[in-house]
């Protein structure tokens, strides 16, 4: 199991910045249109983080025109540019999945500040 | 030349292709392997090499009969040896060392390996038999059904597919991409999945065409 976890480790992209669910991100990902390429964000409320190593994984929600719109992308994928932090929040769970019953106000989740 | 190594699998992982695709490979530690005898045609009946595994094993726990064999090639001893076919002008003697690196990227290779144990399983997990419904008053689950007719021939015909040990069984997969070849560390990244559990011994080979088939 260690060797695997070896292997893995040259996989992993360096550049990730800590972040967690209840944090808001913007994700810069890399699109391919034809043979031009181009960055597109994402920006959104993290809602899990799953998996470990290599395969480890994130759900990025937002609320698009009063529709739900959720994407998820491996940490440690070379499509994504890099992962900005807008804010981090206050949640008591690891899983956010209760806000998408919730809409607007109680949709909300207060800012960590660390002084 | 040798179109095989042994080698120990490691596990399943994942890596990204460079669009972002990812794709499922298991790691396999490949060698590196000692030549441990040239098997010929006039000695033994057919031309091959066998090959150790090398790793740390005590003289004391071999057979004397082992030890021997391994003083004769001059080499340390392999605690897993394994062969492999090779043609009749193939000029290796014991003592040449295998590295993963008689494979290349995009290559195609078959592995074989020990399937892991199931134990005793039924029909519906051995063989893929349907099985009936769960519900609605049927008395027929996973029962294998009839095997065959009555009276003419009063017997179960052999080779009848019924329930019993499954896995543990030498598996052949062909037609795998190697994806990656870490030679530094000897480990070859395998598209897919290989027979065996994590640790098991394995055996890769190029792809056994028309081309690269050793003359018998």
């Amino acid at each position: 199991m260690d060797k695997l976890i070896e292997a893995e480790r040259h996989a992993l992209r360096g550049d990730v910045p800590p972040f967690a669910p209840g944090d808001t991100v913007k994700v810069h990902v890399k699109v391919r249109e034809g043979e031009k390429e181009r960055i597109q964000v994402f920006q959104g409320l993290v809602i899990a983080r799953k998996g470990g190593g290599v395969r480890e994984t994130f759900t990025v929600r937002k609320v698009s025109q009063g529709i739900g719109v959720e994407r998820t992308f491996p940490v440690h994928s070379p499509v994504l540019e890099r992962i900005e932090v807008e804010r981090h929040g206050i949640v008591r769970r690891a899983k956010l999945y209760y806000l998408r019953q919730l809409r607007g106000k109680a949709a909300r989740i207060a800012e960590r500040r660390d002084n | 030349m040798i179109n095989g190594i042994l080698g120990r699998k490691v596990g399943m992982t994942q890596i990204f292709a460079a669009d972002g695709t990812v794709i499922p490979v298991t790691v396999v530690e490949a060698g590196p392997c000692l030549v441990v005898q040239r098997k010929t045609k006039e000695n033994d009946g057919y031309d091959a090499v066998q090959l150790g595994l090398v790793g740390r094993v005590s003289p004391r726990r071999l057979s004397k009969a082992l030890r021997g064999h391994f003083e004769k090639a001059g080499v340390p001893p392999a605690r897993s040896l394994g062969e492999v076919r090779c043609d009749v002008q193939d000029a290796v003697a014991p003592g040449d060392k295998v590295l993963c690196d008689i494979f290349a990227a995009d290559e195609t290779v078959d592995v074989i390996g020990l399937s892991k144990g199931k134990g005793f399983q039924g029909v519906v997990k051995r063989h893929g038999f349907g099985g009936g419904v769960a519900t609605h008053g049927s008395m027929f689950h996973r029962a294998p059904g009839s095997i065959g007719p009555s009276a003419f021939p009063s017997r179960v015909y052999p080779g009848t597919r019924s329930s019993g040990r499954m896995g543990g069984k030498q598996t052949t997969v062909k037609n795998l991409e190697v994806v990656k070849v870490d030679a530094e560390n000897h480990l070859l990244y395998i598209r897919g999945a290989v027979p065996g559990a994590r640790n098991s011994l394995v055996k890769i080979l190029k792809k056994q065409g028309a081309a690269s088939a050793p003359a018998a």
